[in-house]
């Protein structure tokens, strides 16, 4: 799957063009988190590179070709849950993969463990809190293992403590060596999480540097303003 | 006495006096229906999930003439299904004609559609929600009808209802298809016309309370049910 | 899941084919018939004695003499008896049915308001009666479904040198012998009904009987076995068997004790 290579991928929705040309090389380790203003094409790339959108020009090279079927998983911003219970909602999961009942309930048990919702595993999942709900969904792209994982800003709008719980898990994923691209405006956080950063505006990226250079020395005007808190919106007509 | 008086009255004696020619008659009614509606379930549903998920071309097609036949008047219905169960029809040899299992093929007709329709809309409406997640984790849209008409199946309870209800009430296919034979093919709205042909209009009215009792006693039963499911899942 | 949706299905066929086999249980034939009889309360009298008696369940559907022959025409009916002797006689020579007999007659009687503005009590005979509800142009509901008592109907205007369809005061209800009642009630209106439906129909409001007893309002029944040779599934040995039976002395005094009030209703045939 790694090195993934992205060359001068194309995107156009009602008459804008969200990607114009972003290009970019990742490697096989680590957390690398996008930033970028809003409507920069951030999570239009995160669901390219899961397979829900086709570009309209570019391409992806997954290392050995084609986008893989299997070893990617996404988190979106504002999770789907079942009318199920907790347990009901993570073993979902394994169902595409052909994995026996009896199995799902284990490993789903076991990763609901590990985010801390164990306790109410055979609760309705509907009605979780913002925060476990983000935890949930991470329960859910995790226990099938992935390759690569997507999180399209995972702590928007969450309390200081729920931030951290989801932090801790992230950390934790990458450490059984898992890919991550995140997307997130909390630049505290992507200082605490990222090996490196992607900075995209305009639906190009402007500069991907590791996470300490880019913070002291940003290379490009957009970003500097950005992490400033002065980069104006960027609304194309 | 005038004549809705009389009905009441007429009613209430049939329900207290537990009337076994009524009795065989529910009794027919909600196995006929029942079964229509059974079928409408394991047919109806995952045909109009399968349309509000799918994409093929057709499909709009599909849904207009769906949305269409809900409106067909079970009259129609019954003389296609005499039609095709008639002796000289393509089904005769079978000699179902006149028999609770005409019955029932006919209810079936008319309730797939409706039952289809509403589940195409509930599954369609649910579909727009999980999209992105299903096929983020890798469901076909096959496995996605499953998913979603387990997900959607307090709401799918009214499509049932709405089937049960058609199923219960008409009477123009029963009629044709089934023949109003009494001890064999008389249903509760069968009765009713009969009695009302026979001008005993206050008895047509009992039998219609009586029709009604059950239907609410079955819908009564179903808000139940689906309260407490909502309270364990919503 | 998909194991669920073919176990449901299952339960429903399983369903289906007991409902199927419970309905065939023991031995049973079709009469296809006409609402009059059905309505009048006749088959729930005679029915069970010759079913107690030859051990052959009869199935009653009641329809319109048309359609009665129309479902013996197609092959729906083991047995078929109605009341239009044209088209009973045009029935077996175009080799639907067989063995016709006679059964039975009743009369029809002309229904209206009891006021009886066209002035039919005082009619000489039926002719007349038909005459003079034209000539002051009276409501009259018209069966207007080709059952026997329409095509007899239709006859007595002819006889009256009426043309009576298009007219104003006539109309077509399209119904069974009660819907027309019912109509005739709610409207106050006239019309011929048999005298069996009439006798058990509980809505007359203002309706009674104005005129009867014309021997030309007699009404006679036959009854017919579908033609076997044409439609082989017809229960030939026991639709024979009712057949002998109703025409059998012991049909024929069924028949005769068959009261509503004091009242006989149906005659066996011959005399």
């Amino acid at each position: 799957m790694f090195p993934l290579t992205v060359r001068e991928l194309r995107w156009a929705a009602g008459g804008r063009q969200v990607l114009d040309g972003l290009s970019v090389d990742l490697g096989g380790e680590g957390i690398t988190i996008l930033l970028g203003p809003n409507g920069a094409g951030k999570s239009v790339f995160l669901r390219m590179l899961c397979g829900l959108l086709e570009a309209d020009g570019g391409s992806i090279d997954w290392g050995t070709g084609a986008r893989p079927a299997r070893g990617i998983a996404m988190v979106f911003q504002q999770p789907r849950m079942l009318r199920d219970s907790l347990l009901g909602n993570v073993e979902l999961a394994l169902r595409p993969l052909g994995v026996p009942a009896a199995e799902r309930r284990a490993r789903a048990q076991a990763v609901l463990e590990r985010v801390g919702l164990a306790g109410r595993a055979a609760d309705s999942a509907r009605g979780l809190s913002g925060g476990e709900r983000q935890r949930l969904a991470l329960a859910r792209a995790w226990i099938t293992r992935p390759r690569l994982l997507l999180l399209d800003e995972p702590t928007a709008s969450l309390d200081p403590g729920s931030v951290d719980a989801i932090e801790r898990i992230v950390r934790e994923i990458r450490t059984e060596g898992t890919r991550i691209l995140m997307t997130t405006h909390n630049l505290g956080q992507a200082t605490r999480l990222a090996d490196d950063v992607v900075f995209i505006d305009a639906g190009r990226v402007c500069e991907h540097a590791p996470v300490q250079r880019f913070f002291a020395r940003p290379a490009s005007q957009a970003a500097r303003l950005y992490i400033q808190g002065e980069l104006p919106w960027r609304m194309a007509f | 006495m005038n004549g809705l008086g009389l009905a009441f009255s007429d009613a209430f004696a049939l329900l207290a006096g537990f009337d076994r020619r009524v009795a065989e008659i529910v009794l027919l009614s909600l196995q006929v229906s029942g079964l229509a509606v059974l079928f409408g379930t394991v047919l109806g549903l995952p045909l109009g999930a399968c349309l509000g998920v799918g994409r093929f071309p057709g499909r709009q097609a599909l849904v207009v003439l769906l949305n269409g036949c809900m409106g067909l008047p079970s009259v129609v219905v019954g003389v296609v299904v005499y039609l095709a169960l008639s002796r000289s029809g393509p089904l005769g040899k079978f000699g179902l004609l006149y028999s609770p299992a005409a019955m029932v093929i006919a209810q079936t007709l008319l309730v797939v559609p409706l039952m289809a329709a509403i589940a195409r809309q509930v599954v369609e409406d649910a579909w727009r929600d999980y999209e992105e997640e299903l096929t983020a984790m890798g469901f076909g849209w096959a496995d996605s009808v499953r998913v979603l008409l387990h997900d959607c199946r307090h709401s799918l309870l009214v499509a049932v209802l709405a089937g049960l209800g058609r199923a219960m009430s008409e009477v123009g296919a029963v009629m044709i298809v089934g023949g109003n034979i009494e001890h064999s093919t008389r249903t509760m709205t069968t009765a009713i016309a009969l009695e009302t042909s026979k001008g005993d209009l206050p008895l047509a009215v009992a039998l219609g309370l009586v029709l009604l009792a059950v239907i609410l006693l079955l819908n009564g039963i179903a808000h139940a049910l689906r309260q407490w499911a909502m309270r364990r899942y919503a | 899941m998909a194991h669920g949706i073919l176990k449901k299905l299952k339960l429903a066929v399983l369903g289906l084919a007991a409902l199927a086999s419970a309905a065939h249980a023991g031995e049973s034939i079709v009469l296809a018939s006409t609402t009059s009889t059905e309505q009048s309360g006749l088959f729930n009298f005679i029915l069970p004695i010759f079913e107690k008696d030859s051990g052959i369940a009869v199935k009653v559907v009641a329809l319109g003499t048309g359609q009665a022959l129309d479902v013996g025409r197609r092959g729906d009916a083991d047995v078929l008896l109605v009341h239009d002797r044209a088209a009973e006689d045009k029935f077996v020579a175009d080799g639907y049915g067989v063995d016709r007999r006679d059964v039975m007659y009743n009369d029809f009687v002309l229904v209206g308001p009891a006021a009886d503005a066209a002035g039919v009590k005082g009619a000489r005979d039926a002719v007349d009666a038909f005459g003079r509800i034209a000539g002051k142009g009276v409501s009259w509901v018209s069966r207007g479904d080709r059952s026997g008592t329409h095509a007899a109907e239709l006859r007595f205007w002819q006889s009256a040198g009426v043309e009576p369809k298009g007219q104003g005061w006539y109309k077509e209800a399209g119904a069974g012998m009660g819907p027309t009642l019912n109509m005739a009630a709610g409207m106050g209106a006239y019309t011929l009904a048999d005298r069996g439906t009439w006798a058990s129909f509980r809505n007359r409001q203002d309706l009674a009987i104005l005129f009867a007893g014309d021997p030309r309002l007699y009404n006679p029944y036959g009854v017919i076995l579908v033609n076997p040779a044409r439609h082989p599934h017809v229960k030939r040995a026991a639709g024979e068997r009712f057949i002998d039976w109703i025409t059998s002395p012991a049909g024929r005094r069924a028949i005769s004790a068959y009261r509503i009030g004091n009242e006989q209703l149906f005659y066996p045939l011959p005399k």
